[in-house]
């Protein structure tokens, strides 16, 4: 007991001398900085990551026609395990989690007790009593809390594990020669393990761009022998590393939110007209309110059936081609009724799309005789330009190959 | 004999703000301070040759953006440099850093606890809410509540949607924060020791009150409701210590033709009819003036300086029940070289901050013990800054001015005043814990400011050494502060006037009580205040 206890207080001595690294570096780091020609970096969630490494167009046109490899490393993960660990997420989530099987993953998100939500993220089961969420806020405190009465386990471990997005057409084909034996048959949404080095790596039918593509997930010592060999299976597949921007571009073009830029989270919001209940952002399709209770159920259901919602998200196709990222929403041109949380010119739908959340009905009821206000910045003078924009389902595109049986090749 | 339009007693921060903003409105306005030089509690003085120190205050936070700027400060030199966080120390060797960079700042946490580290995001983003609905406050008058007149009802109605505003869960939080102890208020985040000390410390400085106490919670939302240049909650230095607060505000008191009169200790408010028509100095001097404004802290103000017999009993009954215990101290030190802590890392930031020792919140408690029974804290809790790490102009290269802060010091010592041997004894409590840390620390001391509550009260006229004129305890806020029915800088004298941080919105080097009660007195003058600015927005 008092071994144990040293050497805790001797890691935590060593630990002091983080402060001299602001950005962590990724457990993919030395792969990364070799190729970030353009050394471009951000603070993604405290870690050093890349907005690009070479190109960010031809690396977001390496998701739509090759393979693009994302580190994902970042990611926040907690590690739920336990005899409760279904009944305890069913509480928490909104989704009902005991139609979620062993070896799936669904995408959810989770709401304080008045319904707003906390956060998005996405729910892997490897086995009946073993989770993995993942998601981009923080959420520790409120998961042990929230623990109490059940018996499970709640263990944050994003420095502990490695991920890699691999997206686009020719991703399938990546694995396949990189001796992923069986992974055909992961269907969308599916995950299982395969050997890698003297351990195992955990791949799933999921992803982040509306495209056929996985993710994959190894201990931080197995990091870079991944990276390696798929870069090595990915040869004559094209294979690309990637940095945000292009992967940015692509999940606006799948339709997908990103938490702190398409919507406020539950416990960083600090004006509280900024919180955000799961039908006001899109999320409504996840809330069963068969499956019994789980947080903020009620506070949900009694603003559905009130109908006090006062936001929606919503798709806009706006006329024209000059992206409308956070411009305000106009009805009729004069009443403000929104903004643009995201927008990009299109390349695979060539259409000048956006994500937009507005203040009911506008965008609900009323969805004609919308307009956008875009300040588009050219030498150092702004043309404001008034453009009509149209409610329109989300995804923006739809690729029959995300989803096809087996995957294709190509 | 002159008669002034505007007598201000008292060049404390407060009293030059407010005669500021009254000769520019184009009053004739005079200051009287009893000290060679002015400043109050915010001063800069140079007790041994090549050091200079912040005498009592030593950190810039709450000084209003607003006023530095209406007043033109920093055309007569005022500036603030923003410190970088600080640590506590630990009694195992190791220290609890705060650092500026917000991941940063969650890894060391992560360091003694990963879900404290998390929680911490809740806190702040609740500490800010609050932080945020209490600033517009500051700068404006305290609606009295008993009053029918239209403004008092327009502000009471402006509380009131402020209040309505805000959910059922945010409301309960504004009622636990004006009411709870810091320690049970922490308590709901936190489960490590030393994260709830570092946290604590806010909640009970200048505050006869230990972190057990309820109400010292709002103590806490009190330090972070400053600023510096839009960054709120932050603190840091004004260059040349808090004394160049004070004098740029002279200078720019004089500029727009302004008098000061140093070495002018009041010793009387003159009043007929009910009314002030100046004052007596020490040695019987007369002052006449149009109108009086108190500077000094309401119990001097109506204990010393006006006669009992022209004030009403209940507004002298309370004035005299208003609380204003002495709790602090303050060590100055001139050291020839930069101590030395083994615990911190040589290139640490945090040797630009605040360091700290007590490193539980029951040490906090039981070094409040002592207070309690008359006698200063054997294990007292020490704010420690070295402001010569960014500040020039202090003393020269390599050489530093450490600033102590510390709790608890009775304002009398087992019911007695102090002695010449107390305040050694006191001194020592302090250095010894210092030097507990920071080996060879002694031998670079070159010299020592030492402070008790009696220095403090003899120097600044502070009763008891009270740092903010009276506790910031919610019974003495908003309407009722000093004392309910005069919270409108009004007293019941006609024509005498508070402007000290008596009133609200309160202590801290702020400036926010001066300049209020000008607004006030150019109400009552019926001139115009479109030289002061309103708050800046909190959108
Ligand atoms: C040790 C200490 C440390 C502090 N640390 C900080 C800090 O770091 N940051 C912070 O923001 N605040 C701090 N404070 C609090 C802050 O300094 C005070 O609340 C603030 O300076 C008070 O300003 P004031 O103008 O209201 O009153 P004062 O500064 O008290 O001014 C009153 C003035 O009136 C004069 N006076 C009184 N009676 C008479 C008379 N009869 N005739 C003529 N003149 C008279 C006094 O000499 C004095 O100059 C500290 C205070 C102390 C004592």
């Amino acid at each position: 007991m008092v071994a144990v206890a040293k050497t805790k207080s001797r890691t935590k001595l060593a630990e002091q001398a983080h402060f001299r690294t602001l950005r962590l570096p990724s457990p993919f780091q030395p792969r990364l900085e070799a190729l970030a020609a353009q050394q471009d970096w951000y603070d993604w969630a405290g870690y050093k990551a890349p907005h690009a490494l070479w190109d960010d167009e031809l690396e977001y046109f390496a998701i739509r026609s090759q393979a693009a490899l994302f580190d994902i490393s970042p990611m926040v993960k907690y590690r739920i395990e336990g005899p409760d660990a279904e009944a305890f997420l069913n509480r928490v989530t909104l989704r009902n989690v005991t139609k979620l099987k062993p070896g799936r993953v669904h995408y959810t998100a989770w709401c304080d007790d008045e319904g707003y939500v906390l956060d998005d993220g996405t729910l892997f089961r490897f086995s009946a009593d073993r989770f993995r969420l993942c998601c981009q806020e923080r959420h520790l405190p409120w998961l042990l809390d929230s623990a109490i009465g059940y018996e499970v386990s709640v263990v944050e471990e994003t420095q502990e594990v490695a991920g890699l997005a691999l997206q686009g057409p020719t991703s399938f084909a990546v694995l396949r020669d990189a001796g992923f034996k069986g992974v055909e048959k992961l269907k969308i949404f599916d995950l299982a393990e395969f050997p890698h080095e003297k351990g195992s790596v955990t791949i799933s039918r999921t992803g982040f761009t509306g495209d056929l593509g996985y993710e994959l997930f190894v201990p931080v010592k197995q990091a870079l022998s991944l990276w390696d060999r798929l870069i090595e299976g990915g040869k004559l597949h094209g294979i690309r590393p990637m940095g945000y921007t292009a992967l940015n571009r692509a999940r606006i073009e799948a339709g997908l939110i990103v938490a702190n830029a398409d919507f406020v989270t539950g416990d960083s919001a600090i004006r509280t007209d900024r919180l955000r209940m799961p039908d006001e952002i899109g999320l409504g399709f996840m809330i069963d309110p068969a499956k019994g209770h789980f947080n903020g159920r009620r506070a949900i259901l009694d603003a559905r059936q009130n109908k006090t919602l006062k936001h929606v998200l919503v798709g806009l196709e706006i006329e024209g081609n000059i992206p409308a990222e956070h411009a305000i929403v106009y009805h009729r041109g004069k009443r403000e009724v929104g903004l643009v949380s995201a927008a990009i010119w299109s390349p695979t739908a060539k259409r000048n799309i956006a994500i937009a959340s507005l203040q009911r009905p506008y965008g609900d009821t009323v969805v004609d005789d919308l307009w956008v206000e875009i300040y588009a910045m050219r030498e150092l003078q702004y043309h404001k330009l008034m453009k009509r924009a149209k409610v329109v389902p989300r995804p923006f595109i739809k690729l029959d190959r995300r989803t096809a049986n087996p995957p294709g090749e190509r | 004999m002159k008669n002034w339009d505007v007598i201000v007693i008292g060049g404390g921060h407060n009293g030059l703000v407010n005669a500021c903003y009254l000769q520019r409105s184009g009053l004739d306005v005079l200051v009287l301070e009893q000290k060679d030089w002015v400043g109050g509690a915010a001063t800069s003085r140079s007790l041994t040759p090549g050091f200079v120190y912040s005498n009592c205050s030593y950190v810039c936070s709450l000084f209003r953006p607003e006023i530095m700027r209406d007043l033109e400060l920093p055309r007569f030199g005022l500036q603030v440099i923003p410190y970088e966080g600080g640590a506590v120390f630990t009694q195992d060797g190791d220290y609890l850093a705060n650092y500026r960079d917000h991941h940063a700042h969650r890894r060391e946490f992560a360091r003694f606890s990963p879900r404290d580290a998390e929680a911490y995001e809740r806190y702040a983003c609740d500490v800010t809410r609050q932080c945020r609905f209490i600033q517009p406050l500051l700068m404006r008058t305290a609606p009295d509540p008993t009053s029918f007149k239209p403004r008092d009802i327009g502000e009471l109605i402006y509380l009131g949607r402020k209040f309505s505003d805000m959910s059922a869960e945010e409301m309960a939080l504004t009622m636990r924060f004006w009411t709870m102890s810091i320690s049970d208020f922490l308590d709901e985040y936190f489960e490590t020791d030393v994260i709830k000390a570092n946290f604590a410390l806010s909640g009970i400085i200048g505050t006869a009150l230990g972190p057990m106490s309820p109400g010292t919670a709002y103590v806490l939302l009190h330090h972070y409701m400053g600023e510096v240049d839009g960054s709120v909650g932050a603190w840091g230095y004004a260059r040349g210590g808090m004394g160049a607060v004070t004098q740029a505000l002279a200078a720019s008191f004089q500029a727009s033709g302004g008098t000061i009169r140093t070495g002018a200790q009041v010793e009387q408010v003159l009043v007929k009819n009910g009314h002030a028509q100046g004052v007596v100095l020490a040695g019987g001097e007369e002052v006449l003036g149009k109108l009086t404004v108190s500077n000094a802290d309401v119990k001097r103000t109506f204990l010393k300086l006006v006669e009992p017999k022209e004030l009403p009993d209940i507004f002298l009954r309370r004035v005299k029940n208003f609380k204003i215990r002495g709790s602090s101290g303050k060590v100055n030190i001139a050291l020839g070289s930069m101590p030395e802590f083994p615990a911190l890392p040589d290139d640490s930031p945090c040797y630009r901050g605040d360091l700290h020792f007590t490193d539980s919140v029951e040490r906090m408690e039981r070094a409040y013990d002592d207070w309690k029974e008359g006698r200063w804290s054997a294990d007292p809790f020490i704010d420690m800054v070295i402001p010569t790490t960014l500040d020039p102009t202090m003393a020269s290269p390599g050489k530093h001015f450490m600033s102590c802060f510390v709790q608890y010091a009775p304002p009398k010592v087992g019911g007695r005043e102090w002695t010449d041997a107390d305040r050694d004894g006191f001194a020592e409590s302090v250095i010894s814990q210092i030097a507990d840390y920071s080996p060879g620390f002694r031998e670079r001391i070159v010299h020592m400011e030492v402070r008790t509550p009696r220095e403090i009260e003899a120097e600044t006229g502070l009763t008891e050494g009270n740092i903010f004129q009276g506790e910031l305890t919610f019974d003495q806020l908003l309407f009722n502060r000093p004392v309910p029915g005069y919270a409108q800088y009004r007293s019941p004298v006609g024509g005498l006037y508070m402007c000290g941080s008596s009133t609200h919105p309160g202590g801290g080097v702020m400036g926010a009580p001066g300049r209020n009660a000008a607004v006030e007195i150019l109400r009552d003058l019926k001139r115009g205040a479109n030289h002061v600015s309103a708050a800046h927005d909190v959108i």
